[in-house]
């Protein structure tokens, strides 16, 4: 007994099968690509092919009418990329040394500032390359910091960022506070992460800066002017958008989490 | 005959040993983000477990229920040995090596990305290389039930190949074809970022690729259960199937229209065009089809139990069923949660309603009544109608059975139904800390705690399935009659050639993928500027 061939003309099951399922397709490709956004009122078509072309998800080109938003003042131009900076050499953090003499008298000998100027030391590379990028093309305002880097080069930049990211951390002074709830749990209903989905204690996302141990004034001017779009350096307003829904008491109890901490 | 038994064993405890740690796990989480608990204070553990939850549940738990009930029914179902016995161990050898390696960086918090993957999200990349494995593993199980089939039919030209052999390869050819989609996305888009190779991601074409295996996993995932409803069903309570030609239909359609479906997972997704989304809409809904057909079949083949058993009138022959019987009860409890399941799964399809519910807890509930609920329980009745059968000794206590069958679905109710009505009211999924005392959420905190009462009438459930197996393992030995599948009011003599082999179906299948995602998978792959960044999972410098 051998099997009659299913691929063929005059098996009923392949045509039948077949056919139903063309039939739905081109059914559903009608409906879907032409009678449904044809017949919707507030998209208007040059014809049914543009139709076909908007159903299909080709872009469209913005009509002229259309308003672009873009920002009114300068934005950042780093594109930030995990491991951008991974793979820095001692002659780069050699050269970085070099280049830090100037930034001593601010920022400390060893990174370690004692006035309200932020620690460098133990930074991520990324964030040190990114900020001074920033204060350059003045993404990020800052009168005492636009001068000092007028001259530098992008990989005098990243030397920096080599030698700076070397240098020892602040060391654990060993006072325990609990964390606020802020820094643990953000604050959901208002869409704030966890700080420290961000900045390290939980996971660290690049680009996020390193923040225990520094002084409480510098990260309590650095949350408000995020919040007040005084600063505005950050990629997709990351920052600003958790700033502007903290209340002040957050920040307060955030900034002094963050300074007390290490 | 007869020598996979230990094959087939090993693949159940595994599986379920998997399940009864994740099942830990699912409460754990359910507990700790309730009002009943203090705030752990570390969303990082809660994803962790989240993580692991998920990978187990959905990838080992139903991926070794199919291969050991697809080598069960080879040997049963074809009354021969199966072929190829060492390639089955390596396959369950790779899906264990696999799920360790899956599972360790998880538990280290280097991959807490969730099952569904989410790029830009990527961690360690032997999370990824775990998930790899297992879907080598059971692709050899794949190749294993086309080579014993085609094997048979050549033994045995024209005879109508057995029906539980022809549901068992099409749910593996379902799966040999769905699972392309999320290894396309791991080859070429998570993998070379965790390795290293990459930066950058492009987040669109990898959910598309993901939706490609997303919908028929859950096809994948229900094909033992269907299996079960069709072949153990009717003959453990003493009834018949009612039509082998309408099973076959069945699954052939399962195999045509589970696939090429997936983008209603990705109605919000900006990158893929309406059109596509209304396509597979439609196809979605011929996805009923087959399970209305089943539904009816289903029924059929019980009410010929029921009057079998004396059962008279229009609603007498309910009463006659074998309601003490765990597989009548099993079944029953798993058709409520199907129907309810299914009425959930109408507005998740439909592309306005969806809004309202998109990234819900209803979601989370949704598919817990369905996966976890109804196909699930039915794992649990496969697992006591084979044991026997495999270890030679009887599983003696009724009792402890229908206890648990009867708690798994009572608590999959109580866990879930609350679940949706949160939904509706708005709370979001994936997250890790909800803050009670907030006046917007106080109203949540009453069904939250049901939920976490649900979970633990599974735990429950779960310490009693494994109490049943394990007094099973040690019970006196005692030769099982012959196995037997159900059979069918009129047996089939001769079947349509169509319906005697998979080409038909498995060609539609792949046709219907290319037409209904070959275009958008093009675009996506065409549209220059599209990578993103990826965010660097678990990593702490
Ligand atoms: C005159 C003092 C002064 C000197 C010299 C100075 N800085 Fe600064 N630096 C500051 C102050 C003040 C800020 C904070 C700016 C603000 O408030 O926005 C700052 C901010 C920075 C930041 C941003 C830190 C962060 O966490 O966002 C970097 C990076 C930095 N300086 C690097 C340097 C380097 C490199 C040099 C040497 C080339 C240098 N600074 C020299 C005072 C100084
Ligand atoms: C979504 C991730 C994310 C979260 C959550 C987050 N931040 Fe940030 N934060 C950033 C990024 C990114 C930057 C760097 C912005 C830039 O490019 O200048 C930043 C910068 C900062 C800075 C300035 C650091 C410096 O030296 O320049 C402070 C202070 C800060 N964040 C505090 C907080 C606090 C407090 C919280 C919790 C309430 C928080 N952040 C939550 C991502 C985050
Ligand atoms: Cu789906």
């Amino acid at each position: 007994m051998s099997e009659e061939r299913v691929a063929a003309l005059r098996n009923r099951w392949f045509t039948t099968s077949i056919g139903i399922t063309a039939a739905i397709t081109l059914v559903g490709f009608v409906v879907g690509f032409l009678w449904l956004p044809l017949s919707h009122p507030s998209d208007r078509f040059r014809g049914a092919w543009d139709a076909i072309c908007s159903a299909a998800g080709l872009l469209n080109k913005p009509s002229s009418s259309e308003q672009i938003v873009t920002a009114n003042y300068p934005t950042t131009r780093v594109e930030v990329i995990p491991h951008m900076l991974d793979s820095a050499d001692a002659v780069s953090i050699g050269r970085g040394a070099t280049l830090a003499l100037r930034c001593t008298m601010c920022h400390g000998a060893r990174g370690l500032s004692q006035a309200n100027s932020p620690n460098l030391a133990g930074q991520y590379p990324i964030v040190i390359y990114k900020q001074l990028m920033d204060f350059k093309t003045g993404a990020r305002g800052s009168a005492v910091m636009a001068p000092l880097v007028a001259d530098l080069t992008a990989s005098d930049m990243r030397d920096l960022a080599a030698y700076y990211a070397y240098l020892p951390r602040i060391t654990d002074s060993g006072t325990g506070r609990s964390m606020p709830r802020i820094v643990a749990s953000g604050a959901p209903l208002r869409g704030i992460a966890p700080c420290g989905a961000c900045h390290g204690e939980v996971g660290a996302k690049a680009g996020a800066a390193w923040l225990e141990g520094q002084p409480v004034a510098y990260l309590h001017t650095q949350l408000e002017a995020f919040a007040s779009n005084a600063r505005h350096n950050d990629i997709d307003e990351q920052m600003r958008n958790v700033a502007r829904a903290m209340t002040p008491q957050e920040i307060d109890a955030a900034s002094r989490y963050y300074a007390e901490h290490p | 005959m007869w020598n996979s038994k230990r094959l087939i064993l090993a693949h159940f405890w595994f599986a379920f040993a998997g399940f009864g740690i994740a099942l830990l796990l699912g409460e754990w989480q359910m507990f700790i983000r309730s009002p009943l608990a203090a705030w752990i204070s570390d969303p990082d553990l809660y994803y962790r477990s989240v993580t692991a939850h998920g990978t187990t549940m959905a990838y080992v738990l139903p991926t070794l229920v199919a291969m050991g009930f697809g080598y069960f029914v080879t040997e049963q179902a074809l009354k021969r040995p199966m072929i190829g016995l060492h390639w089955a161990w390596l396959g369950w050898g790779l899906a264990v090596l696999g799920t360790i390696s899956a599972i360790v960086p998880v538990a280290l918090g280097r991959a807490s990305v969730l099952y569904t993957f989410y790029p830009p999200m990527v961690g360690n990349a032997f999370y990824y290389i775990g998930i790899v494995l297992v879907v080598l593993g059971s692709w050899i199980w794949v190749a294993l039930m086309a080579v014993n089939l085609y094997r048979w039919k050549r033994d045995n030209p024209g005879a109508p190949v057995p029906f539980p052999m022809f549901a068992t390869v099409a749910g593996a050819y379902l799966w040999g074809w769905t699972a392309v989609g999320a290894a396309l996305e791991l080859l070429f888009q998570i993998m070379p970022v965790a390795l290293g190779w990459r930066d950058t991601i492009d987040a669109g074409l990898a959910r598309v690729f993901f939706s490609w295996t997303l919908h028929a996993i859950v096809y994948f995932w229900l094909m033992p259960t269907y299996i079960a409803y069709y072949t153990i069903v009717p003959r453990a309570i003493g009834g018949r199937l009612f039509s082998d030609t309408m099973g076959r239909i069945a699954f052939a359609l399962f195999l045509v229209a589970a696939m090429p479906i997936g983008i209603h997972h990705a109605f919000e997704d900006p990158q893929v065009g309406a059109g596509f989304k209304y396509l597979h809409s439609v196809f979605t809904g011929v996805v009923a089809i087959p399970t209305l057909l089943t539904v009816f079949t289903i029924c059929a083949s019980v009410e010929i139990a029921g009057r079998l058993r004396g059962g008279r009138g229009v609603l007498g022959w309910l009463k006659a069923l074998p309601w003490l019987n765990p597989a009548m009860l099993g079944t029953a409890l798993s058709f409520v949660m199907l129907g309810f399941g299914g009425a959930g799964g109408l507005i998740n399809m439909s592309y306005q309603l969806d809004a309202t519910i998109h990234n819900t807890q209803w979601v989370t509930g949704h598919f817990h009544l369905i996966f976890a609920g109804a196909i699930v329980i039915m794992y649990f009745v496969i697992a006591y109608d084979i044991w026997p059968h495999l270890t030679g000794r009887a599983l003696g206590c009724f009792g402890l059975m229908r206890a648990q069958l009867w708690l798994w679905g009572i608590g999959m109710i109580v866990l879930t139904f609350p679940w949706h009505w949160v939904g509706i009211l708005g709370m979001p999924r994936r997250m890790a800390f909800y803050d009670y005392t907030n006046p917007a959420l106080a109203s949540l905190a009453m069904p939250v705690i049901m939920s976490v009462i649900g979970g633990a009438i599974l735990v429950v459930s779960g310490a009693l399935l494994f109490l049943v197996l394990l007094r099973g393992q040690f019970a006196p030995r005692s030769e099982p009659e012959a196995y037997r599948f159900s059979v069918a009011v009129r047996p089939p003599h001769r079947v349509p050639a169509a319906l005697n082999g998979m080409g038909l179906w498995v060609g539609l299948m792949i046709a219907l993928t290319i037409v209904n995602y070959g275009f958008p998978i093009a675009h996506a792959i065409a549209t220059p500027g599209t990578a993103v960044p990826a965010v660097m999972v678990g990593e702490r410098p």
